[in-house]
């Protein structure tokens, strides 16, 4: 089993996944520059948060041109799991591989705090050990997060299920206060119609450690591993912790 | 040969930023502003051998694949001399 993360000129959470996914979840995982356009080593790709490109033009709009984003739609395509975390959910979305758009939060600011998230879908790759309803602290860190779609899309996406995690409030209620950013229906991740493609704008990355103030988003990686694992029937070895 | 490409926002997509513009403007004094919808502007130089039709062709093109969001975004394009 090993991990891609993803490198754009401007990305800048990408040691954090690189640290996870090798320390916490204990997995193989390897730098890949976005001029690569080989995926074939890999299991699970992780397109990381940051300013890639600056954020010029639109946010993930110039990223979705770099060589390697041809690979990683026929690594998609394959089955194969990708996931955007922040600024990599902006490039899903702009590659077309994600539906929807994020545009500027509601009130202008660039928010970075622990949000509380509720799990909306827990039968996807990247929900599995986790339960619908558990309540995550997870936090966002982004100017552009506030998700938009046409009303079909917003329909299709509640009848597939690919509504994966809304913000909420400590209870776990999907309220207009606990919408920091004024996202559609309080998105703050979705799947693809065959949910081997996650976006979501918190980081869970920046939430495995006590010491960061939760773990909780630990559960996202190891239902990813256990997915992985059982897709290609090599069960991970698991080494550091 | 110039092509000028304006992209906005489509109308039903909300403008935090024009919103916030537009409250500058009340408290700026000015009356009778009722709205504001922040946009982006794009001049292209392109080569003088081509024609208008093919400068208004490349130019959507690229309005289309690269300037604008099809999903939040309109354009449009014009084409000088």
């Amino acid at each position: 089993m090993k991990f891609g993360v993803l490198v754009f000129p401007g990305s800048n959470c990408d040691h954090d996944a690189y640290h996870v996914i090798s320390k916490h979840v204990g997995q193989p995982v390897d730098f890949v520059w976005h001029r690569e356009t080989d995926l074939s080593g890999y299991d699970a790709v992780i397109v990381p948060g940051g300013f890639s490109y600056g954020d010029y033009l639109r946010c993930g709009a110039l990223a979705k041109f770099s060589p390697v984003m041809g690979a990683v739609k026929d690594f998609a395509a394959a089955g194969k799991y990708v996931f955007g975390i922040c600024n990599g959910f902006q490039i899903l979305c702009e590659a077309g591989m994600l539906p929807g758009a994020l545009i500027r939060n509601r009130g202008l600011h660039f928010i970075c705090k622990h949000v509380r998230l509720r799990v909306e879908n827990d039968r996807t790759p990247f929900t599995s050990e986790l339960d619908s309803g558990d309540v995550l602290s997870i936090p966002i860190a982004h100017a552009e997060g506030n998700y938009v779609c046409d009303d079909d899309t917003f329909h299709r996406l509640e009848e597939n299920g690919q509504i994966v995690f809304r913000y909420c409030d400590e209870v776990g209620e999907i309220t207009e206060e606990a919408n920091p950013n004024g996202a559609r229906s309080n998105i703050a991740g979705i799947c693809n119609e065959n949910g081997n493609v996650l976006g979501m704008m918190p980081h869970p990355e920046r939430a495995c450690e006590e010491m960061l103030g939760s773990n909780d988003g630990r559960e996202i990686f190891r239902s990813l591993t256990k997915a992985i694992a059982a897709a290609s029937g090599q069960w991970p070895v698991v080494s550091g912790q | 040969m110039k092509a000028k490409v304006y992209v906005t926002l489509k109308p039903s997509v909300l403008d935090p930023q024009g919103k916030a513009i537009h409250h500058s403007i009340e408290l700026l004094g000015v009356s009778g502003v009722n709205d504001v919808r922040q946009g982006k502007y794009f001049e292209m130089a392109l080569d003088e051998s081509l024609t208008s039709d093919d400068v208004r062709r490349i130019a959507e093109q690229i309005a289309k694949d690269v300037l604008s969001n099809p999903v939040i975004e309109d354009y449009r394009v014009e084409v000088d001399g």
